[in-house]
């Protein structure tokens, strides 16, 4: 990766280059991986490419990015993510 | 080998513009800019200038097409006035923050209401803080021998900080004067091409104008501090080339004349500047030791060289402007340079706002009333006579 010697505000392309972004969450996104179909909506969706697609297609999802803007509950078609507010218990 | 070209300070500062083949131009007309952005237009339509042309909707669009232009890493040239100035505001501190060095004709005029068109420095004077390099030239070919030598200083290494080359409306841009213009191997010659700091690349994908912390950010300011310092040394090193290449020097931070033996030293800025050698030269014959020290840049200031000339001389200072609620910046500024070190006296003068005519007969009544010890600290010239 080039790097500038120059002081002013460039960011390089390297994960957390803004910090953990996942600490800007109100809501969480709750997977249920028995509900989940693998067809990957939430995957195509996520604007911070914070939904992991592994090698069998089920998905993860990032906390340490995710910022909760819970586009991947509302585009699940069968409601396998739901989203829960952060710090509440239950 | 010279060409001389008999044409306005905005056609000549056109012609400068185009001779360092900048890649993008864009600009917005408004009076008394019009007439350089009109010439750039004619040059495109010709093909002598080869770079890209925009015509944007407003100025702040014109410097933000400027910056953009510039953060891929190419020379970039805009012109504007006054109230376009101001709208470029918000702009103007990003293109140096950003440390991209976009070259700007700026023509000194008036800021309304009270709509005017003409002469006054408070457009320039009110964007000093913004990080910029700011020039005030006083005959046209300053203006070309400036805009060319600007492209240099902004893009080097050492400064990388946008450039603001002043000059008043229409004594100087519609004015029309003969002027020297070298070749366009010799200018490129002298001016080589540019290599950014930083670029945005599609190969080298960065992201610009992120989140910094408070810590980085206090460095940010601080490099540029140290860039308008590194400024201050170049300035004189490409004034004194641009003298060897092509014979030409109209002084480096400040113009000195007839200052050796003075007891007065006249400090005034622009077109006044030039006026103020005609007065000087009348008082030298009436016997009176004054001299004539012409600011040429407002930032970086040259505050070591003007405390040297106070060292035997009192101090008389002509503002085309006003800093409303204290008093004329020039006048401000040489004081905050001489406190503590030099038992100096120092005059200050509001002249000339609103475009009103300063003389050289102007001039020799204000340092007159100097000299025969009748000025108070700051004088309004002309309102009430002096």
């Amino acid at each position: 990766m080039k790097k500038y010697n120059v002081k002013t505000t460039i960011s390089y392309p390297m994960k957390g280059a803004t910090g953990k972004t996942g600490n800007w969450r109100v809501f969480r996104p709750i997977l249920n991986k028995e509900k989940c179909v693998k067809c990957l909506r939430c995957w195509i969706f996520c604007p911070e490419a914070t939904v992991i697609r592994k090698d069998d297609d089920s998905i993860d999802i990032d906390y340490d990015y995710c910022k909760g803007c819970g586009i991947c509950a509302n585009v699940c078609k069968i409601k396998a993510i739901t989203m829960k507010r952060e710090g509440i218990e239950k | 080998m010279n060409n001389v070209m008999i044409d306005t300070g905005n056609y000549i500062a056109a012609k400068a513009a185009v001779m360092t083949q900048p890649d993008v131009v864009a600009a917005y007309p408004i009076t008394p800019q019009t007439t350089l952005v009109e010439g750039i237009a004619k040059y495109h339509e010709t093909g002598e200038f080869k770079g890209e042309y925009i015509c944007v909707e407003s100025e702040h669009s014109a410097m933000a097409a400027c910056i953009g232009a510039s953060a891929t890493g190419v020379r970039t040239f805009t012109g504007t006035s006054s109230h376009g100035l101001l709208l470029m505001h918000e702009m103007l501190h990003w293109a140096a923050l950003a440390r991209l060095p976009v070259i700007m004709c700026n023509i000194n005029r008036v800021v309304g209401p009270g709509w005017n068109i003409w002469a006054d420095e408070n457009d320039s004077i009110s964007q000093r803080d913004t990080g910029w390099i700011q020039f005030y030239c006083s005959s046209n070919q300053e203006i070309f021998d400036t805009i060319i030598q600007s492209f240099k200083l902004g893009e080097h290494e050492k400064v990388s900080l946008p450039v603001m080359i002043n000059y008043n409306a229409f004594i100087l841009s519609h004015t029309s004067m003969p002027v020297h213009i070298p070749t366009q191997k010799e200018i490129n010659d002298f001016l080589p091409k540019r290599k950014p700091l930083w670029n945005l690349d599609i190969n080298n994908p960065i992201t610009f104008g992120n989140i910094i912390l408070p810590p980085e950010y206090e460095k940010v300011r601080k490099e540029m501090q140290e860039s308008q310092e590194n400024a201050k040394k170049l300035i004189k090193e490409i004034s004194k080339e641009w003298k060897n290449k092509f014979g030409r020097y109209h002084g480096d931070l400040l113009e000195l004349y007839e200052c050796e033996d003075a007891e007065y030293i006249l400090l005034s800025m622009g077109a006044i500047g030039a006026e103020s050698k005609v007065a000087i030269n009348n008082l030298r014959k009436k016997g009176l030791k004054i001299g004539l020290a012409r600011v040429r840049t407002f930032r970086p200031f040259p505050k070591e060289e003007i405390l040297k000339i106070s060292k035997n001389s009192d101090l008389i200072v002509i503002d085309r402007n006003i800093s409303i609620g204290m008093e004329g910046a020039l006048f401000s500024e040489i004081k905050a340079s001489l406190y503590g070190k030099s038992d100096s006296k120092v005059y200050g003068f509001i002249s000339g706002l609103g475009g009103k005519d300063v003389t050289f007969q102007d001039i020799e009544k204000m340092c007159e009333k100097v000299i025969n010890g009748k000025a108070n600290d700051l004088e309004w010239y002309g309102l009430e006579g002096v």
